[in-house]
């Protein structure tokens, strides 16, 4: 079940898989500024949680703006969590996408 | 394994792609505006331009927020380095030529420039090095200012002050949406800006100008769904505002980082690099953190700042008049390697992304 789960989170965020190699990048030099990385939340401590980039790559972030718990997925941006993403919502936005194509063909 | 994912899922693109062709068929010329740098990598990386029909043009707008500061605030933060301050900044900031030098070329001639991956970094550099004086270089949009304000509420320590130059996005919009020349028919909001602001600033173009807008994510998926509700939009006659990236961008987007941001900044009019002064474009802090303010802090005075350098067309490839190609500079002159402009400076800017992921012809 817990396999099937993470195997779902993969599809709906593959960003998460794909930024790994991009959060590398971050800690070296490349810091863009509207660049936003989904991350999941493995540890909370006060306004400090640990986060999982993926590919190994684990950071403290500051959660301040945002109410997580964990298990939760959330954009980091330049060491700050601003948001939660929404599993249901990136679920909905495919079926949305394919309800639009659909409702155009008929 | 990128095939299998599906938000990039190649089936998927193909079918939207028929969609996108089927409607401009119908439609006259059609130029949609982008206002993200990381739209115009997601578009040029992913060749997404290629895929559109010859009508369909998609061009990027102020995006990119280390070039649209001014050289001034560059020269500011120069000066500071120069006196033997500390100055924090992110990573994209470091080769942005200011009128004279870049930050890096103050950090070669001895100045201490750090790179630092957010705000909170510096601060805790700050804490354990009491004895120097910490700046940070606070660029960005509304995504970054959130981070900057969390920091001033929690009050950082006596040796650490705040270069403020945070831009607004919105008032971007409407400056090119009254340009007249530009004559956009569409634009695709910034998801992460958004993230942070909600839907709510950008209803004043559908409403008072009849521009179809709509936020946007940043998976190729996202883009060309964001076109294509464009797209019906215009061929239905009713320009709306619409939310493509529901999984991250909510309508009152994030309530506690708005709340912040209002308690430390007030806005005021902003100069933006290439475009001039912009209205209600930038933040400045409230009286009571005057004490974080370098500028006031530390005296910093530059009157005028060399924007544009001879020959460069960044001022034209910001607001997407002209394509990086049509730049007589761009991968002569300016390249990656040694950038003319700060637009080829970061990676977010529009000449750098064409350099770095485009065909060149």
């Amino acid at each position: 079940m817990a396999c099937l789960l993470g195997k779902l989170l993969w599809q709906v965020f593959p960003s998460f898989e794909h930024n790994g190699f991009i959060c590398v990048l971050v800690h070296v030099t490349v810091i863009t500024m509207c660049l936003a990385i989904p991350a999941k939340v493995v540890d909370i401590k006060d306004d400090s949680a640990r986060v999982d980039f993926g590919e190994g790559v684990l950071r403290d972030v500051n959660v301040m703006l945002v109410k997580v718990k964990v298990g939760d997925y959330v954009l980091v941006h330049a060491g700050y969590a601003i948001n939660v993403l929404s599993e249901k919502e990136a679920l909905e936005t495919l079926r949305l996408w394919n309800e639009i194509l659909d409702a155009a063909e008929a | 394994m990128v095939g299998n994912l599906r938000f990039r899922d190649a089936a998927l693109a193909k079918r939207v792609v028929e969609k996108i062709c089927k409607l401009a068929s119908k439609a006259g010329k059609v130029k949609i505006c982008h206002v993200c740098g990381t739209h115009e990598w997601t578009i040029t990386h992913f060749g997404l331009r290629s895929l559109l029909p010859t009508n369909v043009e998609v061009i990027a707008g102020p995006g990119c927020p280390v070039c649209i500061i001014p050289a001034s605030e560059f020269d500011e933060a120069i000066q500071l380095a120069l006196k033997g301050l500390v100055v924090a900044c992110f990573g994209d900031v470091l080769r942005v030529p200011g009128s004279k030098m870049s930050l890096l070329e103050a950090k070669a001639e001895g100045a201490d420039v750090r790179v630092v991956y957010g705000v909170g970094d510096a601060v805790k550099m700050a804490e354990k090095e009491k004895d120097k004086k910490f700046v940070f270089f606070a660029a960005g949009f509304e995504t970054t200012a959130p981070s900057t304000a969390v920091e001033i509420v929690k009050k950082p320590p006596e040796n650490f002050s705040f270069l403020v130059s945070h831009r607004l996005i919105p008032p971007a919009m409407k400056l090119l949406v009254e340009m007249e020349d530009l004559r956009l028919n569409g634009f695709v909001a910034p998801g992460h800006v958004s993230t942070i602001i909600g839907v709510k600033p950008y209803e004043v173009f559908p409403e008072v100008y009849g521009m179809p807008t709509v936020v946007a994510g940043f998976e190729p998926l996202d883009i060309l769904f964001g076109v294509y509700m464009i797209l019906r939009q215009l061929s239905e006659g009713k320009p709306r505002l619409e939310n493509e990236y529901v999984r991250a961008v909510s309508s009152e987007g994030n309530v506690k980082a708005q709340e912040l941001m209002r308690k430390v900044f007030e806005v005021v009019d902003g100069n933006w690099r290439g475009l001039g002064i912009i209205p209600s474009s930038t933040f400045k802090l409230h009286e009571e953190y005057d004490g974080f303010d370098a500028r006031l802090k530390y005296g910093v005075k530059v009157e005028h700042g060399v924007d544009i350098h001879p020959g460069c067309k960044c001022h034209l490839v910001i607001i997407g008049k002209i394509k990086p190609t049509e730049c007589p500079l761009f991968m002569k002159t300016c390249t990656p390697q040694k950038p003319v402009g700060a637009c080829m400076v970061s990676n977010e800017g529009t000449c750098r992304i064409w350099a770095k992921t485009s065909k060149l012809t």
